[in-house]
């Protein structure tokens, strides 16, 4: 088994980097672990971290700045047996930290090497999310306004079940990362190093310095034993195993004859809670039943059950072009602020449509044919007024039949649900009207 | 015959699946979010991944991480969240990493109205990228095309390395509609070429006679290197200005000169017409029926649904309007895809019709327009 590292593009960072002794225990740790590159993949994002994937002989993936443990994410959830090894400065760290929080909360088999020197090498040293208040950086004074961010602190709020804090100078370097990949979940190693080119040119910060820091801060060496727990994408595989596979949509055979073939129109002005969407559906699929096409284009707020709702219907033999309603053949008037959101559009109504009205519900003045149906004094709850409606629909034999109707309804409902539904459709009365 | 009822983001999810998709991550956002919970159901009981990210920019990430381990990946958002998508977007691009993105579009600009429908972003899927090379869009008209356009985005993002986008609207991604999904006839399902064995695989090495690189994916038996930086054909970085203008160029012309090989399009042509109507997506439906009443009333109008918007199919339209004097064009919005128009036709009277104001346009509105040329 020989070194990964690649020999036509050795590590090369400034002089007295602390990245290249990282570069070579990362080299020693995969030697120890005697894999081959063609089962690792290094990911790298922007900065100096970001030189990394391309120092070793394995896979590779470098990508845009704080993105690597999405993309480490994505690979590792395709292909649970690489070993997959991102590197990130504290940088990309910072402009991630959404990602890093996630991945902490996730916990897949990834390990993160945090190449953390305390400022922005690339760009000319300026701060970066783990900055100390009183150093000298390319941002002015602004460093003294933020606080730096504790890695491992952040981490382990998050979740993650493995994070260490180590110089990059440790002589076991090799053995600590080593350990970080071994663990089968998300882990993480936060590296101090130094930054000789931009940081040091400023601040005093010698190997012994990060020692004495680390070692007045509370160690973090590894296991979080409160967060330890299953491996994400193992998790993932129970769970989903276990939910019922869907190899088709539902299709309805057409069974049954329309009583129309032409196009119609149908629009039902109500209120959420009023099931005005499922009763729109169920039309759609009574018009499926006796084999015409139909389409349901629903309009209502975010918010659930208030405001208004409102389902528009076209069915048709012929191909629907037009999905909005033109002329309607029926407005079924279920709330007012349902008629409200229309209001506009009574105006130009002729003879052809007819309204079934609600004696609550105002409308407009137009010249539409009204039919007032009075759901309330049939002991009809709101909830049930639309399919109520449909009812009433069928048995004037207008749009549907009560055939097209009950066929829906075996096809949308399941007991006790459809008894239920069927029962309601065969008590409306249509007696008065 | 049987139908099924399904919104176009159900039929895109099923498209999707049948396209041999398994992998999708998205955030959710109204209009797109049945997609997300379609792919749910579809996924994970048949091994496949689906993932809710933290955001959009890490739903995108995902799946490029995923589509270079070799898996078809597809993702699904909104206006909002193809602006956070726009930096992958451009990784996706200039790295040659197959993807599917559906961007349901809604009115805008910025979050806009969340359940209202437009086509704003019709030059924003084409042009919001760093670098301005082209991507390939595709635009459903209705449920149908919701499945079968997806089917061939996979095709197309597998044959070319290179993001293919769903541009879809409200309108049809949450509007139910009945379709025979047995009677659609399915495209042959592509997949990425590997190399031919023999020689050492460099990651963006293109064969002779290819305009684009051989597939390995990460994790397979060779290593192989992928990179958002500028790239030689060994995936490092080059500064050798050469290579690099061959390349850029290469990632142009391998769509822009292969669109006739993929120009989707409907057309309906009255030979006693003069006027050639042009529309995509939902608007095409209004324009159908305007048609058709222009028809019963004696007026005589062509139509040319175009299905591929970019790269432009700068021949198809050519070759079809040229025996027009007219052309209208109506889009759901102030006017984007009609400078395209006018620039393929310099020496044709072009009329649009644009509206911005999260309802359809009405088939009287396009009639208005054609009677007045």
């Amino acid at each position: 088994m020989s070194s990964l590292l690649n020999k036509s593009r050795p590590p090369v960072f400034c002089p007295g980097c602390s990245h290249e002794r990282v570069a070579h225990a990362l080299d020693k740790a995969f030697l120890n672990m005697n894999i081959q590159g063609d089962q690792i993949v290094m990911v790298s994002d922007i900065g100096c971290s970001g030189l990394f994937d391309t120092f070793f002989n394995t896979h590779a993936f470098h990508g845009l700045h704080g993105r690597a443990l999405t993309y480490a994410a994505g690979l590792k959830l395709s292909r649970p047996e690489l070993n997959v090894v991102v590197t990130m400065g504290d940088g990309g760290l910072g402009i991630g930290g959404a990602h890093l929080l996630a991945a902490c909360r996730r916990n897949l088999n990834l390990t993160l090497l945090v190449l953390n020197n305390f400022n922005f090498g690339m760009t000319g040293g300026q701060c970066s999310a783990t900055t100390p208040t009183e150093a000298q950086v390319g941002s002015g004074f602004l460093n003294q306004l933020e606080r730096p961010l504790d890695v491992c602190e952040v981490a382990s709020a998050a979740g993650i079940a493995y994070a260490a804090r180590c110089s990059s100078y440790r002589k076991d370097l090799a053995q600590e990362i080593e350990k970080a990949i071994r663990f089968n979940g998300f882990s993480l190693i936060d590296m101090w190093g130094i930054c000789p080119g931009r940081f040091t040119k400023r601040n005093k910060l010698t190997p012994k310095d990060i020692d004495k820091s680390i070692s007045d801060l509370a160690p973090k060496k590894g296991v979080v034993s409160g967060n330890v727990r299953k491996e994400y994408s193992q998790h993932y595989k129970e769970l989903a195993e276990s939910r019922k596979s869907v190899n088709a949509p539902v299709t309805i055979e057409a069974s049954l004859i329309p009583l129309n073939t032409a196009r119609q129109e149908v629009i039902i002005l109500g209120s959420a809670g009023q099931r005005i969407v499922t009763a729109g559906e169920i039309l759609c699929l009574a018009g499926l039943s006796a084999g015409l096409n139909a389409t349901q284009k629903n309009d209502y707020p975010i918010t659930v059950l208030r405001g208004h709702s409102i389902s528009e219907l076209v069915l048709s033999s012929e191909e629907i072009g037009f999905t909005g309603i033109l002329n309607p053949d029926v407005i079924v008037a279920l709330s007012q602020e349902g008629v409200e959101r229309r209001k506009n559009f009574f105006d130009t109504l002729n003879e052809k449509t007819l309204i079934l009205q609600l004696p609550e519900v105002k409308i407009p003045s137009c010249k539409a044919k009204v039919m007032n149906i009075d759901f309330k004094a049939q002991g009809i709850k709101s909830q049930d007024r639309a399919l109520a409606s449909l009812s009433i629909l069928a048995k004037l034999n207008k749009v549907i039949s009560l055939e097209m109707l009950q066929s829906a309804l075996k096809v949308r409902f399941k007991e006790p649900a459809l008894s239920i539904s069927l029962d309601l459709v065969d008590q409306v009365e249509t007696d008065s009207l | 015959m049987a139908l099924s009822f399904l919104e176009g983001n159900e039929a895109i999810a099923w498209g999707a699946k049948e396209a041999g998709c398994r992998f999708f991550a998205g955030y959710p956002i109204t209009p797109a979010t049945t997609i997300f919970n379609t792919m749910l159901n579809l996924l994970p009981p048949s091994g496949g991944i689906c993932l809710q990210g933290e955001d959009e920019i890490a739903s995108i990430g995902y799946c490029l991480g995923a589509s270079m381990a070799g898996l078809k990946a597809m993702t699904a958002t909104s206006g909002p969240g193809i602006s956070l998508y726009s930096e992958q977007i451009s990784f996706a691009i200039g790295s040659e990493i197959p993807i599917v993105i559906v961007d349901v579009q809604r009115l805008g600009p910025s979050t806009g109205s969340a359940t209202r429908g437009a086509d704003g972003d019709i030059n924003f899927m084409r042009w919001g990228n760093s670098s301005g090379l082209p991507v390939i869009v595709l635009a459903p008209v209705d449920v149908k095309d919701c499945f079968l356009l997806t089917m061939h985005a996979f095709n197309l993002a597998e044959e070319f390395r290179c993001p293919v986008f769903i541009a879809s609207n409200k309108e049809i991604a949450m509007t139910r509609e009945s379709i025979d999904l047995k009677s659609i006839k399915r495209p042959d399902i592509n997949e990425r070429l590997a190399p031919l064995e023999g020689k050492p695989f460099l990651p963006f090495d293109v064969a002779d006679g290819r305009m684009v690189p051989d597939f390995l994916p990460i994790g397979g038996d060779v290593p192989v290197r992928q990179t958002s930086s500028t790239h030689g054909p060994d995936g490092y970085i080059t500064t050798n200005s050469n290579e690099i203008a061959d390349n850029q160029n290469r990632l142009k012309k391998k769509l822009v000169s292969a669109v006739n090989s993929f120009s989707f399009y409907e057309e309906y042509i009255n030979k006693n017409s003069d006027t050639l109507l042009i529309t995509y997506g939902i608007t095409t439906r209004a324009a159908r029926a305007a048609c058709e009443d222009l028809k019963q009333a004696g007026t005589s109008v062509s139509h040319l649904v175009l299905k591929t918007l970019w790269p432009v199919p700068e021949d198809l339209i050519r070759e079809k309007a040229k025996n027009f004097k007219h052309v209208v064009v109506a889009e759901m919005n102030l006017g984007q895809y009609v400078r395209e128009i006018e620039r393929i036709l310099p020496e044709k009277q072009i009329k649009f019709y644009g509206q911005m104001d999260g309802s359809l346009i009405y088939p009287d509105r396009i009639k208005e327009v054609i009677s007045n040329v």
